[in-house]
C-alpha cells in the first residue's frame, strides 16, 4: 500500500480497482494534506473539500457497484482557476471576477467530472495567466514547496505548488507561452503541453486564444498521458479543438529511443545558470546513453519568439479582456455614466501587469502600426512553424533546457518585468508554433538545490514520440526527491 | 425651375450599406432562438452574453444564407474567407467586439440591375448583430439619459451586410434599389427584410460633385431611414443641401448626419475626428470558411426565380398592365398569393388583379398588414369572383362578401348565404316585381314607351327596392327594356 500522499494517480487508481483503499479515503488523506501545507504554498483560491468528499462517496458506489465510469474514477483532481466550474467561483486570478459563479463547466473539467475524478478546488495563478511567477495573482503569490521564499513559477503556480506538495495527484494548468512547462520544471514536476487544439478550450477563460492550451500537471509522465486522454478529442463547442483521432499514447510508451534522432538547439544551448546548463548537459548524455542520436539544429528564428509573442499574445488578450466592463457579470464600480463606469471597474478590477499588456496589445492592433507590429510578429509565427518543420525532417524531437533559471525568489524579478519574460525563453516559441511539448525533472541544481527541467519537443500531432522520450528519461533517472515540506 | 439647373450643373452620387439580419432559426454562434421582440433577456446564454471561456461555433445556415444573398447578387464566393474581430466598447455589444468579416468576406464582387442600370456589390458579409439598448429620460439617445437598459436577445443574431459601389446617381435610383434588393432578399426567404422593424437597415454614403469634375465630392454619411421612403426623403434633402451648399461655396465636412423622420431633414452627428479605430484582427477563436464548391454550386442551382425574372413572367403569362405588375411583385409573398389566386380561378387573371389591387389592398391598409397574413385564402377569393361571374352575387355585393371573409375568414357562399345576399336572376319574380313598377308609375312608363329611355334607370330602381336589392339589375333592365320598347 503506497502513501496516498504521495502515490501518482495511476498507482491510486491501481489501489481502487484492487479494492485496497476508497476514493474517500484517497480524497480525505489528499485534504487533510492540502490543509496541513496550503497557509504555507497558498495553493488554493476556492477549495472545495465537501464537494470532493460526496464525489468520492458517489464514486466508492459505482464502484462497489461495478459501475466505474473509468480507470481513475474517484482519483481526484483540482484545477486552475482559469477553468470554469459550474457554480463554484472561478476569477482566472483577477478580483474583477472575484463574485464571478459560472453557468457552465469548462470541457475538460466536464471530461474530468465524467471520468469520476473528485474535484478537490480551484488553484492559484497569475491574473489571467499572465506571468511566470504567480505574483501577478489578484489574491497574492503561491510558494514553491522547495523553498517558500521562492515562487513557483507560473501561470499555473498553484497547480504546480500543490501537487508538488503531496496535496493532488494531479491537477490541470494552462500554458499560453510556458505556463504549464515552466512551474513544472520550477517544482520538479512533469508538464506537458499537446498540440494546440487538442484538447478544447471551451470553459478555459481566454488569455491569448491563438496560443491558450490545456495541459496536466502530475508527478509521473504516465500520469500526464492518463489525464491527456481524459480530456484530449474534438468538442462541439469549440470550432478550433481538433477534430482528428487522439492516439493511445500510453501504448508503447515504454518501448524506449533507441535510435531515436534528437536535436539540440544551437541558438539556445547556452545562456542558462551554470547548475542549469550542467543538468542539460548531463540530460543529453543520458539520452544518448539510452540509444538516442544527438544533433544540433540551428532554429534562427527561435531568439525572436519572445518578441513575437509579447505582441500577438497581448493583442488577442486586449481583445479577450475587452468583455470585463461591469455591465452583466464580475466586478462593477458605480460612476456618473458608462465610460465612468467600465474605466473605474477595469482600474480596480485588473493588476498593474494585465493593463500592461491590455495597453500593450491596444497599441500593437492600432491603425497604421497593426502592420508593424502584429502582422510582423504573425510573420516571425509564420517563419518560427516553417523552420521547426523542416528541422523535424530531420529529428524526431528538439531538447532544450525548459527554463534558463530555477526558482527565483519572490519579489526578485516584479520590478522588471523584460527579465520575467525572459524566462519563457525557452517555451515560448513551441506555443507559436502549437507543437507538443514537454517538461520533466533532470536533477536539482549545484547552484541551490532547486528542481531542473528539461524540455522534449515533437512535431504537430506526434504526443506520443515526445510522452515515448520523456518516458525513458524519467526511468533511467528515477528522479524521487520530494519538496521539503 | 432651380432644381433642372441644380441637375444639369451637379451630379450625385450614392453608396448604400444595408444590413439584413437571418431569419435562422437559432443565432450566429450559439443555439438561442433568433425572433422578433419577445420579453427582454429571454433569448440569451452564456455564448451571447460574451460570458468568460465560451466560444463562438458558427451556424452554417447562416452562412448558407449569405450565400444565396451573395450569388443571388451574381457575387463571386470566395474560397477562403475569415472572420476578424471589431474592438470598440458599447454595453449592449457582451463581448466588447463584435465578430464580422474585414478584408477577407465571404461574397465579392456582384451587382444588380434596376431599369437597366448596374449597380455594383463590393461585397457581402457575415457578422454577428448586437444587443439593443434603451435609453431612459432625456431624448433617448445614450448622451443626456439618466440611465440605459440592455436587452441582448438581438445580440448574436446573424446579420449579412452588403455593400454597393458608388454607382448610384440619385435619391430616386436608391429607393429603387433598395426595393429591387428587398423584394430579391424576400424571395430568397433568408430574411424578413422589415426595415420598421429593423431587419433591414439602410445606411448611405452620399456625395455631389459638379458634373464633369473626377474626384468624388465630400462624403457624408445619413444614416437612421426606417422606410424605403425615408431612403427617398432623406436622400432627396441630403442631396438638396450638399447642392445648395456647393452653389453657397460652403466646404461640406465629412461626417455622419441623422436623417429625422418627422422633420424630413438631416442633421450632424459626428464628425470624421471621431472616426473609430476598430483594431480588427482576424478571429483566432474561428476556422475559416471554405466552402465546397459543390455546396456552392447546390445553393446556385436552387434559387428562385428573381424579381425581373418575375416581372417579366407576369406581364406575359397573365397579361396585365405594367403598373398592375409592378405592385403585385414588389414582395415575393403577394407575388405568390396573387398567382395562386389567379390558378385558382383560372380565367382572366386580370380580374384577380383588379379585385386584389382595388378591394383587398384597401382592406389591407386599413388594418395595415400584409396580403399574406390577410385570413382571405387565395382560393376563396377565386371562388368569389367565380359567384359574381355566374350571376349569383352582383359585384356590389361582391365588395360586401369579401368585406366580411377578410374579418371572418369564412367562404364566400357561406357569408352570401348568411346575410341572404343572393342575387334575384329568376325571370319571373322579377316580372312580377316590373309589371308592378309600371303600373304604380304609369307617367315615367309612358315616357319610355315614347322612346326617351332616360327614366328607366328610376324604374329599375323601383323593382331593386321592391326585391330588396337582391335582383340581377342586368335581367330587370332586360325585362323593362322588353315589356317597354318592343
Amino acid at each position: 500500500m503506497p502513501d496516498l500522499v504521495w502515490a501518482s494517480a495511476t498507482e491510486l487508481a491501481g489501489e481502487l480497482v484492487a479494492g485496497n483503499v476508497t476514493s474517500v479515503e484517497v480524497t480525505q488523506a489528499l485534504i487533510d494534506r492540502s490543509r496541513a501545507v496550503d497557509d504555507s504554498i497558498a495553493a488554493y483560491l476556492t477549495p472545495t473539500f465537501d464537494r470532493a468528499l460526496v464525489e468520492a462517496g458517489a464514486a466508492d458506489e459505482r464502484r462497489a457497484r461495478g459501475d466505474a465510469l473509468s480507470a481513475f474514477d474517484g482519483v481526484p483532481i483540482a484545477y486552475k482557476d482559469v477553468f470554469v466550474t459550474r457554480g463554484v467561483r472561478s476569477t482566472s486570478g483577477s478580483k474583477i471576477l472575484d463574485n464571478y459563479l459560472p453557468p457552465y463547466d469548462a470541457t475538460v473539467v466536464a471530461r474530468c467530472s465524467g471520468a469520476g475524478m473528485p474535484m478537490l478546488g480551484k488553484l492559484n495563478m497569475d491574473e489571467f495567466a499572465m506571468g511566470s511567477s504567480t505574483e501577478n495573482s489578484g489574491y497574492g503569490p503561491s510558494r514553491n514547496p522547495w523553498d517558500l521564499e521562492r515562487v513557483p513559477g507560473g501561470s499555473s503556480g498553484g497547480s504546480t505548488a500543490l501537487v508538488a506538495a503531496g496535496g493532488a495527484p494531479w491537477a490541470w494548468g494552462t500554458d499560453t507561452g510556458g505556463s504549464v512547462r515552466q512551474p513544472a520544471s520550477l517544482c520538479g514536476l512533469v508538464g506537458f503541453k499537446p498540440t494546440y487544439g487538442r484538447t478544447s478550450r471551451s470553459g478555459m477563460i481566454a488569455f491569448a486564444s491563438s496560443l491558450d492550451q490545456a495541459g496536466p500537471i502530475t508527478r509521473s509522465v504516465r500520469d500526464a498521458a492518463a489525464l491527456f486522454l481524459v480530456a484530449a478529442g474534438g468538442d462541439p463547442l469549440d470550432s478550433t479543438c481538433l477534430k482528428e483521432e487522439v492516439p493511445n499514447v500510453l501504448e508503447g510508451i515504454d518501448r524506449g529511443i533507441e535510435g531515436m534522432r534528437i536535436g539540440v538547439v544551437r541558438e539556445f544551448r547556452e545562456g542558462s545558470q551554470p547548475g542549469v546548463q550542467t543538468l542539460f548537459e548531463e540530460s543529453l548524455t543520458r539520452l544518448e546513453k539510452l540509444g538516442a542520436r544527438i544533433e544540433e539544429v540551428s532554429l534562427p528564428s527561435f531568439e525572436h519568439g519572445i518578441s513575437a509573442y509579447y505582441l500577438i499574445a497581448p493583442a488577442e488578450c486586449s481583445s479577450n479582456l475587452a468583455r470585463y466592463d461591469g455591465v452583466r457579470y464580475g466586478a462593477r464600480v458605480d460612476g456618473d455614466d458608462i465610460v465612468q463606469m467600465t474605466s473605474r471597474t477595469r482600474a480596480q478590477g485588473f493588476g498593474p501587469e494585465v493593463k500592461r499588456r491590455v495597453m500593450l496589445g491596444t497599441y500593437a492592433l492600432s491603425a497604421g502600426y497593426y502592420d508593424a507590429y502584429y502582422g510582423k510578429a504573425q510573420k516571425v509565427r509564420t517563419l518560427i512553424s516553417r523552420e521547426l518543420e523542416g528541422v523535424f525532417g530531420s529529428v524526431d524531437l528538439i531538447v532544450t533546457p525548459t527554463s534558463p533559471s530555477t526558482a527565483f525568489k519572490i519579489g526578485e524579478k516584479t520590478q522588471d518585468p523584460l527579465e520575467m519574460y525572459l524566462n519563457d525563453i525557452f517555451t515560448v516559441p513551441l506555443n507559436l508554433s502549437g507543437t507538443p511539448a514537454i517538461s520533466i525533472p533532470c536533477g536539482l541544481s549545484a547552484d541551490d538545490g532547486l528542481p531542473v527541467g528539461l524540455q522534449l519537443a515533437g512535431p504537430s500531432l506526434d504526443e506520443a514520440t515526445v510522452l515515448r522520450a520523456a518516458y525513458a528519461f524519467e526511468q533511467d533517472l528515477g528522479f524521487s526527491e520530494r519538496a521539503p515540506l | 425651375m432651380t432644381d433642372t439647373i441644380a441637375e444639369d450643373m451637379y451630379e450625385t452620387t450614392v453608396g448604400l450599406e444595408i444590413h439584413v439580419e437571418l431569419a435562422t432559426a437559432s443565432k450566429m454562434f450559439c443555439g438561442c432562438a433568433v425572433a422578433f421582440a419577445g420579453e427582454p433577456n429571454t433569448r440569451v446564454c452564456s455564448v451571447c452574453l460574451g460570458h468568460p471561456g465560451t466560444l463562438p461555433v458558427p451556424n452554417e445556415r447562416a452562412v448558407e444564407h449569405t450565400m444565396k444573398i451573395g450569388l443571388a447578387l451574381n457575387c463571386e464566393i470566395a474560397e477562403h474567407s475569415i472572420f476578424h474581430r471589431k474592438n470598440y466598447f458599447y454595453p449592449d455589444m457582451p463581448k466588447n467586439y463584435q465578430i464580422s468579416q474585414y478584408d477577407s468576406p465571404l461574397c465579392v464582387r456582384g451587382f444588380l440591375e434596376i431599369g437597366g442600370h448596374r449597380v455594383g456589390i463590393t461585397r457581402v458579409h457575415l457578422e454577428e448583430d448586437t444587443g439593443k439598448s434603451i435609453h431612459a429620460g432625456g431624448s433617448g439617445r445614450i448622451a443626456d439619459s439618466d440611465y440605459s437598459l440592455e436587452d441582448f436577445n438581438r445580440a448574436g443574431t446573424p446579420l449579412v451586410e452588403i455593400v454597393t459601389e458608388p454607382d448610384i446617381k440619385s435619391a430616386e435610383q436608391a429607393r429603387a434599389f433598395v426595393t429591387e434588393l428587398r423584394a430579391l432578399i424576400e424571395s430568397l426567404e433568408v430574411s424578413d427584410v422589415r426595415m420598421e422593424e429593423g431587419s433591414m437597415r439602410v445606411d448611405a454614403n452620399v456625395s455631389v460633385r459638379r458634373r464633369g469634375e473626377t474626384e468624388h465630392g465630400t462624403k457624408v454619411e445619413v444614416k437612421n431611414m426606417n422606410s424605403i421612403r425615408s431612403v427617398g426623403r432623406a436622400l432627396e434633402y441630403e442631396e438638396r443641401r450638399q447642392r445648395a451648399a456647393l452653389d453657397a461655396n460652403e466646404t461640406l465636412i465629412q461626417e455622419t448626419r441623422h436623417f429625422d423622420e418627422k422633420a424630413g431633414t438631416t442633421s450632424s452627428l459626428r464628425t470624421k475626428e471621431y472616426a473609430f479605430d476598430y483594431r480588427y484582427f482576424p478571429e483566432p477563436d474561428l476556422v475559416p470558411l471554405e466552402p465546397a464548391t459543390d455546396w456552392v454550386d447546390r445553393i446556385r442551382a436552387s434559387l428562385p426565380e428573381t424579381p425581373a425574372q418575375r416581372r417579366a413572367r407576369f406581364s406575359s403569362d397573365h397579361g396585365l398592365p405594367e403598373s398592375d405588375v409592378e405592385v403585385l411583385t414588389a414582395s415575393y409573398k403577394t407575388a405568390g398569393w396573387f398567382e395562386d389566386a389567379a390558378k385558382a380561378y383560372g380565367g382572366d387573371a386580370k380580374k384577380i388583379a383588379n379585385w386584389v389591387l382595388a378591394d383587398l389592398f384597401g382592406l389591407l391598409n386599413e388594418v395595415g398588414i400584409e396580403l399574406q397574413d390577410s385570413k382571405v385564402a387565395p382560393a376563396q377569393l377565386a371562388a368569389l369572383v367565380k359567384l359574381v361571374d355566374g350571376g349569383d352575387i352582383s359585384g356590389k355585393q361582391a365588395k360586401t362578401v369579401l368585406a366580411a371573409m377578410f374579418e371572418t375568414g369564412k367562404d364566400p357562399a357561406a357569408i352570401a348565404d348568411e346575410q341572404g345576399l343572393k342575387q334575384v336572376s329568376d325571370t319571373g319574380e322579377i316580372e312580377a316585381a316590373v309589371d308592378e313598377a309600371i303600373a304604380e308609375n304609369p307617367d315615367v312608363a309612358d315616357k319610355v314607351r315614347r322612346g326617351n329611355l332616360g327614366p328607366i334607370g328610376f324604374l329599375v330602381g323601383q323593382v331593386m327596392k321592391k326585391t330588396k336589392g337582391q335582383a340581377n339589375p342586368g335581367i330587370v333592365n332586360d325585362v323593362l327594356r322588353r315589356k317597354l320598347t318592343s
